[in-house]
């Protein structure tokens, strides 16, 4: 290790090298550590778009707060998407504390979400519109998502990594909380089961979109490749997308769903899952926040922060008061 | 106590207990990723589960009494037959939780701790209560109940004593919600057989605890009231409402009515 003297003397191609070095052995980065820029801002782009993606997911979900059938699913629901605002706040916490150099804090992040420039996953721009969306967005979108956190579990940055181990933990039980509510329903009424149906038929897609276009063909950019090189990383959106199938297709067929998509099937000799593509131009229209449901959940979000925007003037005058 | 020969009062009790519960946690819980930080959002839904599993534990009670199922009392009844307290029916704001909310932190912050403040002194009451499983019950929830009263009088003191608009908008909703805390003060047209059943202590003897909590509360802010709280909307312990518990019932129990063959959810 090099001590903080002599460290400041190298020059920035010798710092990049050193911190390069640091990624290649597995070493944590923290965070006071030097990061190169581009590393900084790859991971408050990934960040803050993780966190503020679980506060946006809270939105679907919470329109089945109130609704939700009986007194046990409603205590569930609820602490469901409570740990969900939790996540968003465990990684608010980690992107504020790498935005702080750059002179930026949480205000920056909600009035990027409110203009759009701060993205969130495409799941979250679409419409909840029966109990059924409630039990398919817990299994599937949560049983999506925990692939793809867990992947990112050994990532470089250590914050990052403490977060997610944290939230993993909680995920596998929302997984329990959604495959309860989709075999409810599964082996409910006719109407419970074509709810549940139809609820898949609308999440398909948008569970395939979920783990991003396979290369920048699809949409002209990605940002796998850096991330990969930083190790934030360790698979492709396609081999998350692979192991999805791998494991819910057979888990859909048993409970006697159809999976909406008649041409997929797993091919024995390339080892892989074929399917149909999601259209990859509306993914990207998606995510640019013109999806069905952008406008009413940011605007949501925007006028509950505006309504608000007097308490927490008041907490920073006490904040002020005390010191 | 003879469950035979007080039941009537028992269970009218217990629909006090639950209804005001359940209500007052379904209000809160429209409150889910609307709250003014991030942090509030986290806590402030915990007490709504805990409130919410208070009434659960109830609707229980009440089932173990011949009432029905829990799920039923819950999600089946009809506005007259729900016994809230009608301020802990009115709506978070004048919008709907998905829609334009425009809900008032300053309304929620004086109408929890005034329920806390009222529930805990139920509570502690419930305590020696002739019934054992309300008292059992009872001593449960007042180990959370602690934490929950000491949330919203943080709150409380903080936006009383901060920015002049922070004060405004309190006052306006103390003034509020007083004229229809009453409400909660009261054991509806049961109360005297509530007492004589050793159910419970005395409407008065309660209700003076209030007064003198909430009294010590606004001294510590500079604030005073000159009368006690009223009850101008009428009385929900007996079956009184409002088009908010109407439209409150018809969001929550929409699932749970959407098919009458299903046997579970």
């Amino acid at each position: 290790m090099l001590d903080h003297l002599t460290f400041d003397q190298l020059s920035e191609e010798q710092k990049y090298d050193h911190f390069m070095d640091r990624i290649n052995r597995d070493e944590k980065i923290e965070a006071d550590d030097w990061m190169p820029d581009d590393y900084r801002i790859a991971l408050i782009r990934l960040i803050s778009m993780h966190g503020i993606s679980e506060i946006m997911g809270a939105l679907p979900e919470k329109e089945w707060v109130p609704k939700a059938p009986t007194l046990h699913r409603k205590l569930a629901i609820m602490a469901k998407v409570q740990d969900e605002m939790g996540h968003g706040q465990l990684l608010l916490r980690v992107a504020e504390d790498l935005m702080k150099p750059l002179g930026k804090n949480r205000d920056n992040i909600m009035s990027d979400l409110f203009t759009k420039r701060l993205k969130f996953h495409n799941v979250f721009h679409m419409a909840s519109p029966t109990w059924g969306d409630a039990a398919i967005i817990a299994w599937l979108v949560d049983g999506a998502a925990i692939m793809s956190q867990t992947m990112m579990l050994d990532t470089s940055y250590g914050p990052y990594g403490r977060a997610l181990k944290r939230i993993c933990q909680e995920e596998s039980f929302h997984a329990k909380h959604g495959e309860s509510l989709v075999l409810s329903l599964a082996e409910g009424t006719d109407r419970q089961k074509q709810m549940l149906q139809d609820a898949l038929n609308r999440w398909w897609d948008a569970l395939l979109m979920f783990f991003g276009p396979k290369s920048k063909q699809e949409t002209g950019h990605t940002n796998v490749d850096k991330n990969i090189k930083y190790k934030l990383r360790t698979k492709t959106n396609e081999q998350l997308r692979q192991e999805f199938f791998t494991k819910y297709i057979p888990k859909i067929e048993l409970i006697g769903l159809k999976v909406p998509d008649k041409t997929v099937r797993f091919d024995e000799e390339s080892n892989t899952w074929h399917y149909q593509d999601p259209d990859w131009n509306e993914f990207k229209q998606i995510v640019s926040g013109n999806g069905p449901k952008s406008d009413d959940r940011i605007r949501l979000r925007q006028s509950s922060y505006e309504n608000t925007e007097w308490v927490r003037e008041a907490l920073g005058h006490v904040k002020t008061a005390v010191v | 106590m003879s469950i035979e020969s007080n039941k009537q009062e028992l269970t009218e009790l217990i629909y006090q207990l639950a209804d005001d519960d359940f209500i007052h946690a379904h209000r809160g819980s429209e409150w889910l990723g609307l709250a003014p930080h991030i942090e509030e959002d986290v806590a402030f839904s915990s007490i709504n589960q805990d409130t919410m599993g208070h009434a659960t534990m109830y609707y229980r009670i009440l089932s173990e009494l011949g009432e029905g199922k829990a799920d039923d009392l819950s999600h089946l009844r009809k506005k007259e037959q729900f016994r809230n307290a009608i301020i802990l029916e009115e709506k978070n704001g004048t919008g709907e939780y998905l829609d334009s909310p425009n809900y008032d932190w300053a309304f929620t912050v004086i109408r929890h701790l005034f329920y806390d403040v009222a529930k805990k002194i139920r509570l502690e009451s419930l305590k020696q209560s002739s019934y054992e499983p309300l008292a059992d019950a009872a001593r449960k929830m007042l180990t959370e109940q602690y934490y929950h009263l000491l949330h919203w009088k943080i709150w409380f003191k903080q936006l009383m004593t901060s920015t002049e608009e922070a004060r405004d908008r309190m006052e306006t909703a103390i003034k509020r919600v007083w004229k229809d805390f009453g409400g909660v003060l009261t054991l509806g047209p049961h109360a005297e057989k509530m007492v004589s059943a050793g159910l419970i202590e005395d409407e008065a003897a309660l209700r003076e605890r209030f007064i003198d909590q909430i009294q010590e509360l606004f001294n510590e802010v500079n604030y005073s009231i000159d009368n006690e709280p009223l009850m101008i909307r009428g009385d929900g312990r007996n079956g009184e409402h409002t088009e908010d518990l109407e439209h409150a019932l018809k969001t929550l129990s929409e699932v749970y009515v959407s098919d009458p063959q299903a046997t579970g959810w």
